[in-house]
């Protein structure tokens, strides 16, 4: 692998792992500040994706439609915090995972009804269509570095809104104590479903700008799921900063594991053993460091 | 309820079980089998769930695991006994679930949950991924293992009604295996892990190794049931190792009220039969089940066992 190539697989390493940071702060946010562990979360992003290729495809406008596709988004995230979510903060785990997994089922056939269970593919927007030459025969898409900019940013917005806002310093009350935020006067019902409803959000808003760069299909709520759980575990439960290096630790490996021929002993590595490799890189974190590399402990 | 109602209960449930297949038709009595098989899974995710207190979002990763064993062997020698299989089967099984234990087993909570997931999807990729195992077709089973008992008494394994006596006893047994272990001063001592670890561990007892030593239990039992699945459908594929087939069983868990022994008996049974009614209504029967679980996880938490009419004292 000579530089130019290592250094174009880096790039799609971090920018996988920019994404997976926006699902997983989705995930690690809505427990940490409610105690509320989201199965559906992949859901969203799947959501997401559809709601990406209908609405570009209806209005013929991906800045539009991305747009109008985050709204639908929120006002999701609001109903179903209203509905279901609401009940669930006092009570246990197990009864979390039900009612999350029981929307995931009621989601995955939804889909079905309303957009079919074909694989779809969403253009790139032409704003963004070029690619840069770095050498004769290789180029990097700008739609990917648009997109990991874009992460960037929202996780950046994300922490100042979060440390430096009276909205976020709400949110910080009511995570460490939900009746005294309660007693000063703070709507924390409110304050919840706005957490909830950003969290939904930013999993579909994943989904939505991830669309053009891979296409889009009934079991890929699934399998963001479970990569975006790994994450939590390696960077520790509630933990954004966790959330952010585990994910770029995860991207990249997960990239490099599909690229590189390893050779153990003589035995060559498939890439399709390599999607194990992230598996590894968790067991080896529970066997070390079990609340994850910046989780505080139990 | 008095202790001899129970059992009166108990006995003609068990005999009409066993006269049920000279009235049934092929079709209900393969139903049965399945809902049998699926009893004993769910009974093992019952034992950890509802008397240990360890959600397991992963558990479905052994059922699979146990088939794929089993598919596997016979493709290396189809005359094996059913019980050398079994038994070959159960072992590898219970070795992955001291792996998999060591390692989930360090992480509580919502932590458990997601890293069991995250396993037992390991496993799930591994098998649709690579072609070690047949890849996303799964491996088909041609010959059922032989179960010749003493060499007078051939049960074919194929045969619907022959499987169905052989499930119904695996189901008593587990049962009443999974009693004994309860009323052990083991059963006692993961109860205690249950209500609470810490005071639990003040007493002077291992919490990790107590643990550790039920989630290869129950990993094992499930194995017996991934076996029996994988014998009766004569194939093997990754969705047995999926995380919607430990999703269900965790509904059927709660369904039938956890931590009862005979709970998964009633969860299973119901949700098999309302899902089998759902699919003969329409096509996205998913919707409806989905419906039934966030209702029921909602408002019944306790699942049926907490309704007035199936209300017991304490566990039964």
């Amino acid at each position: 692998m000579d530089a130019i190539t290592f250094f174009i697989q880096a790039m799609n390493g971090i920018q996988y792992g920019l994404l997976l940071f926006l699902v997983a702060t989705g995930l690690t946010l809505i427990f940490g500040i409610m105690g509320v562990i989201n199965i559906a979360h992949g859901s969203f992003y799947m959501v997401g994706a559809y709601l990406a290729w209908s609405l570009m495809g209806w209005f013929g406008n991906f800045w539009v439609g991305l747009f109008a596709g985050v709204l639908v988004a929120l006002f999701l995230g609001l109903a179903l915090e209203w509905l279901f979510i609401r009940f669930l903060y006092d009570r246990d785990h197990l009864q979390q995972v039900l009612v999350t997994y029981g929307l995931i089922l009621i989601f995955s056939e939804l889909r079905s009804i309303l957009w079919g269970d074909d694989v779809h593919s969403v253009p790139i927007p032409e704003l963004l269509s070029g690619s840069i030459q770095l050498t004769e025969n290789l180029a990097y898409p700008i739609y990917r570095l648009w997109l990991s900019g874009v992460c960037i940013v929202i996780a950046i917005l994300m922490y100042v809104g979060i440390q430096h806002t009276r909205l976020g310093m709400m949110i910080r009350a009511g995570e460490s104590d939900r009746d005294m935020t309660k007693a000063l006067g703070i709507n924390i019902g409110l304050v919840y479903r706005f957490v909830f409803a950003l969290g939904v959000s930013l999993a579909a808003f994943s989904g939505m700008i991830s669309a053009p760069i891979a296409s889009v299909f009934p079991g890929m709520g699934n399998q963001v799921l479970i990569v975006s759980f790994v994450v939590v575990v390696i960077g520790g439960l509630g933990s954004i900063k966790g959330a952010m290096v585990a994910a770029l630790m995860v991207g990249l490996i997960d990239t490099f594991g599909k690229v590189l021929n390893v050779n153990i002993l003589g035995i060559n590595i498939l890439p399709e053993m390599a999607g194990m490799s992230i598996f590894a890189l968790m067991a080896i974190i529970l066997m070390f460091r079990p609340q994850g590399i910046f989780g505080k402990g139990h | 309820m008095g202790k001899n109602f129970k059992s009166l209960v108990i006995g003609f449930v068990l005999l009409s079980l066993m006269l049920f297949p000279f009235f049934g038709e092929r079709f209900y009595i393969q139903f049965a089998s399945k809902i049998l098989v699926m009893i004993i899974f769910v009974s093992s995710l019952n034992l950890l769930v509802g008397f240990t207190g360890l959600v397991s979002l992963g558990h479905a990763a052994f059922f699979g695991f146990a088939g794929y064993v089993l598919a596997i062997l016979m493709q290396v020698d189809s005359s094996t006994h059913f019980v050398t299989a079994l038994l070959i089967s159960i072992s590898c099984v219970g070795l992955l679930g001291l792996v998999f234990g060591v390692l989930v087993l360090r992480t509580k909570g919502i932590f458990f949950i997601m890293s069991t997931l995250a396993l037992g999807e390991m496993l799930f990729y591994f098998l649709h991924d690579t072609d070690f195992a047949g890849g996303s077709d799964g491996i088909y089973i041609y010959s059922r293992p032989n179960l010749s008992i003493f060499d007078f008494w051939d049960v074919d394994l194929a045969n619907a009604v022959h499987f169905y006596y052989v499930a119904l006893v695996f189901v008593c047994l587990t049962l009443i295996f999974i009693g004994r272990i309860i009323q052990s001063p083991f059963g006692r001592v993961i109860s205690g892990i249950r209500v609470n670890e810490h005071r639990t561990k003040a007493l002077g007892y291992n919490t990790y190794k107590f643990k550790l030593v039920c989630f290869v239990i129950a990993s094992m039992i499930a194995a017996v049931s991934g076996f029996l699945a994988a014998v009766q459908f004569g194939v093997v594929n990754p969705e047995m190792v999926g995380w919607h087939v430990s999703g269900h069983a965790l509904m059927m868990v709660i369904l039938g009220g956890k931590g009862a022994i005979l709970g998964p008996v009633l969860g299973t049974t119901t949700l098999m039969i309302t899902e089998e009614i759902f699919q003969m209504l329409t096509k996205h029967w998913q919707l409806l089940t989905g419906l039934v679980i966030v209702l029921v996880a909602l408002f019944f938490p306790n699942g049926l066992a907490g309704i007035r009419i199936f209300k017991k004292g304490g566990s039964m």
